[in-house]
C-alpha cells in the first residue's frame, strides 16, 4: 500500500493537566473516506486543528500529504479544504463575493475565477441566492456555500468538522452523497468528524472511534462489530408459521449442536445463539422437520451498538 | 446540490491546475488581496462615516476660528512666525476652540482606537477567522493587513484634509505659499499618521488579547483617557512626594529635576504628539526643554528652518515609531502560535 496521506503520529495536545488527545496514531490513505467518531469534547476538533497547523501540538507530529502541519503549515493548506464546525461568513459581503474573496487568497488566476465560482455555486446548489447577502443565509445553505469554499481550491483532502450539524434530514442526505460522489470522482481524501453515527455510517469507508482523546478502535463497521460481538456470537431467529408448544420436542435434539449456545422459544420465534454462523443448516433442519418459515432474520451489529458498547467500557 | 446530473470532473481537471501554475505571475499575492478587502470593509462600515465626519467638522470649526483671527495674527509683527500664513491657519484660536493640532491629539486616539478595536476578535466571533487561517495564507499578513489598510484610510483622510487647507487658504487668500511651509505641514500629517498608527496597533493588541470587541474597546479607551487625563496628574503627585524645596536648590539641581519631570511625562503618547506637532507648526519653537539664560543668550527670537525643526522633534517621533512596533511586535507575539478556535 501507498503512503498514507494523513500520518498522524504520536499525537499529544494538553491543555494544563488534561490531555485533550492523547498518543493518537492514525493513517489515513489516498480516496478513503474516514469518520472520526466521538462524542463531544473527544479530542475530535483539537485533533483536526493540529492536522491544519492552526494548533500546536504537546507531542508528536502530523504529515498532511507529506508535509509537517506544525512547521509548514502553508504548504498543508494549499492541498487540505476544511471546513469548520461552526462556519461564518462575512455578513456584509454577498455568498458570491465571500467565495471569491477566499478564490483570491487561494492565488487562483483572475480570469477563471468568476466562471469557477459560479460553476461551484451551481455544484451546491445556490445559483439562485448567490448574490445575496450571507447574513440573510439559513445553516443549510450555509454549509452548501463552506462546501463550495472547500472545493474551490481543488483540495486533495477535505476536512469536515461536524458537517451535518443542523441540518435537516434531507440536507443531510444531499450532503453526504455530494461528498460520496466527489470523493469517487476525483479520489479526494475526507476526513469528517461527527457524534451522529448514522451519517457516518452512511459514507465512511473506515471509522475511529474516539473518546476521551483516545482513539478506542478503528476499522470498517464489519471489522468493528466483528471484533466487539465475537464474543457473543452471531444471533439468528426464526419465525414459524404456527406457534410452538412448550415444552417442544426438537429443543433437545437441536441443544446436541455444538455451536449452539442458547435457545430462546417465544410463541412461533426461535432465537439462537451460536458461535458460528449456522443459519442455512437451521434453514435446512427446520423445513426437513416440516415446519415452514416465515422469515430468518440475522441480527447484524450498526454503529449504534457498537458505539453503545464502547462506551459502556468507558464509564 | 440539487444540479446532482452536473458533471464535477470538468472542473477538477489537469488543465486547470496547469494553468494555474503559468498564471502564478500574475495573481495578486493574499496579501494585497486582503488589502484590498479590509479596505473596502473601512470605507462601506458607518463608524468611518461617523469619524470622517467628526474629524471634519473639527477641522472646518477650526478653520472658520483661525481665518477669522488671522488678520491680527498676520500683523503682529512680534510674532517672529507671523509670515507664515499657512501655519498660521493650523495654530491660532481666539481660544473659544482649540486649534487643530491640539483637537488631533484628542481625536486621533479615537480614531486609531475605532479602526483597530475589534479587527481580530471581530472575526473570531463570528467564525470567520478559522476559515480565513485555513487559507494558505501567513498569519502576520492578516495582521499586517488590518493594520496598514487602517493607516492607508486615515493617510488618505489626513493628506486630503491638509490639501483642502492649502487650496481653501491659497483661495481665499491668495498668499504665495513658502516651500517650508508645505513641507511642515506634510511633516505634521506624516506625525499624525503615525500618531494615529501607535494607538492602531495598541487596539489590535487588545483586539488579540480579549475575546470580547467591547472589552477592548473599553481597555484602549481607558488607556487613552490615563494617559491624557491622569497620567499628568499622576506624575505631579509623585514628584511633589519626594521633591526638596526649591528654595534649597541650586539651578542646576532645579533644570535637572525639570528635565526629569519633562521625560516622565513624554511616555504619554500625547505628550509626544503634542511637542512634535507644535514644533512642526510654529517655527520660533528652538527646544521643547528649559533651556538656561546663556543658551538663551545672544538668540534671535526668529524662525528656525525646517531642518532644525526636524532634528528638535526627531527623538519624538522616533519615540512614536519605537512605540507602535513594540505594540506591533506583541501582537505579533500574541498571535503567531495561539490555537485559532472559534
Amino acid at each position: 500500500m501507498k503512503d498514507p496521506i494523513i500520518q498522524l503520529k504520536g499525537l499529544t495536545k494538553c491543555y494544563g493537566p488534561q490531555r485533550a488527545v492523547d498518543n493518537l496514531n492514525l493513517d489515513i490513505h489516498k480516496g478513503e473516506i474516514f469518520g472520526l467518531l466521538g462524542p463531544n469534547g473527544a479530542g475530535k476538533t483539537t485533533t483536526i486543528l493540529m492536522m491544519l497547523g492552526l494548533t500546536d501540538p504537546t507531542e508528536g507530529s502530523a504529515f498532511v500529504c507529506g508535509h509537517n502541519a506544525t512547521s509548514s503549515p502553508i504548504a498543508v493548506k494549499r492541498k487540505v479544504g476544511y471546513m469548520p464546525d461552526s462556519l461564518g461568513f462575512y455578513d456584509n459581503m454577498t455568498a458570491l463575493e465571500n467565495l471569491i474573496y477566499i478564490a483570491r487568497l487561494n492565488g487562483l488566476a483572475e480570469n477563471e475565477i468568476m466562471t469557477r465560482t459560479s460553476e461551484m455555486m451551481d455544484i451546491v446548489g445556490l445559483s439562485s441566492a448567490m448574490n445575496k447577502k450571507t447574513s440573510t443565509f439559513s445553516r443549510g445553505m450555509k454549509q452548501r456555500l463552506g462546501l463550495a469554499e472547500v472545493l474551490i481550491k481543488q483540495p486533495d483532502v477535505i476536512i469536515l468538522d461536524e458537517p451535518t450539524l443542523g441540518i435537516d434530514p434531507s440536507g443531510v442526505r444531499e450532503f453526504l452523497t455530494l461528498i460520496k460522489r466527489l470523493s469517487k470522482e476525483q479520489g479526494l481524501t475526507v476526513l469528517l468528524s461527527s457524534h451522529h453515527l448514522h451519517h457516518v455510517q452512511q459514507v465512511c469507508d473506515r471509522v475511529g472511534i474516539f473518546v476521551k482523546g483516545k482513539l478506542l478502535a478503528q476499522g470498517n463497521i464489519d471489522t468493528l462489530s466483528g471484533n466487539l460481538f465475537s464474543k457473543e456470537g452471531y444471533v439468528i431467529s426464526i419465525k414459524l408459521a404456527h406457534s410452538i408448544p412448550q415444552p417442544w420436542s426438537l429443543e433437545q435434539e437441536l441443544k446436541e449442536w455444538e455451536h449452539i449456545k442458547q435457545i430462546t422459544v417465544n410463541e412461533n420465534t426461535v432465537e439462537f445463539e451460536c458461535e458460528q454462523n449456522i443459519t442455512p443448516a437451521l434453514v435446512r433442519f427446520f423445513v426437513e422437520k416440516r415446519h415452514d418459515i416465515l422469515g430468518v432474520h440475522q441480527k447484524d451489529y450498526g454503529l449504534d451498538d457498537i458505539y453503545q458498547k464502547y462506551f459502556e467500557d468507558i464509564n | 446540490m440539487k444540479s446532482q446530473t452536473l458533471s464535477l470532473k470538468g472542473l477538477i481537471q489537469k488543465d486547470i491546475k496547469t494553468n494555474k501554475a503559468t498564471k502564478k505571475s500574475k495573481e495578486s499575492s493574499p496579501f494585497s488581496v486582503m488589502l484590498h478587502k479590509e479596505m473596502a470593509d473601512h470605507v462601506r462600515s458607518w463608524r468611518f462615516i461617523v469619524l470622517i465626519g467628526l474629524i471634519i467638522l473639527t477641522f472646518v470649526a477650526s478653520m472658520y476660528v483661525s481665518l477669522g483671527n488671522i488678520r491680527s495674527a498676520m500683523s503682529n509683527i512680534k510674532d517672529p512666525d507671523h509670515a507664515f500664513l499657512y501655519l498660521k491657519l493650523l495654530t491660532i484660536t481666539d481660544n473659544s476652540t482649540p486649534p487643530f493640532h491640539v483637537f488631533l491629539s484628542f481625536l486621533g486616539p479615537l480614531l486609531g482606537i475605532s479602526m483597530g478595536f475589534d479587527a481580530i476578535n471581530a472575526e473570531q466571533n463570528s467564525g470567520t477567522l478559522t476559515r480565513l487561517m485555513a487559507q494558505p495564507i501567513y498569519r502576520d499578513n492578516i495582521l499586517l493587513a488590518k493594520f496598514v489598510s487602517a493607516l492607508i484610510m486615515v493617510g488618505a483622510l489626513f493628506l486630503i484634509l491638509a490639501m483642502l487647507m492649502i487650496g481653501g487658504g491659497l483661495m481665499l487668500t491668495g498668499v504665495r505659499m513658502e516651500p517650508q511651509e508645505l513641507l511642515r505641514i506634510l511633516g505634521f500629517t506624516v506625525i499624525s499618521i503615525i500618531y494615529v498608527g501607535f494607538w492602531l496597533s495598541l487596539s489590535i493588541v487588545l483586539s488579540i488579547k480579549f475575546r470580547q470587541a467591547a472589552t477592548s474597546a473599553l481597555t484602549a479607551v481607558g488607556i487613552w483617557l490615563f494617559f491624557t487625563v491622569f497620567y499628568q496628574i499622576i506624575i505631579n503627585l509623585v514628584i511633589r512626594s519626594f521633591l526638596p524645596d526649591p528654595a534649597f536648590l541650586s539651578q542646576d539641581q532645579i533644570l535637572s529635576y525639570n528635565e526629569l519631570i519633562l521625560n516622565l511625562l513624554r511616555i504619554a503618547p500625547n505628550q509626544l504628539y503634542t511637542d512634535a506637532s507644535t514644533t512642526m507648526l510654529m517655527p520660533s519653537v528652538r527646544s521643547l526643554g528649559p533651556m538656561t539664560m546663556e543658551q538663551m543668550a545672544g538668540a534671535i527670537p526668529a524662525p528656525l528652518p525646517f531642518r532644525e525643526s526636524l532634528m528638535i522633534v526627531w527623538p519624538q517621533v522616533s519615540g512614536m515609531i519605537g512605540a507602535t512596533v513594540a505594540c506591533f511586535a506583541l501582537s505579533y507575539y500574541l498571535f503567531m502560535r495561539r490555537e485559532i478556535r472559534s
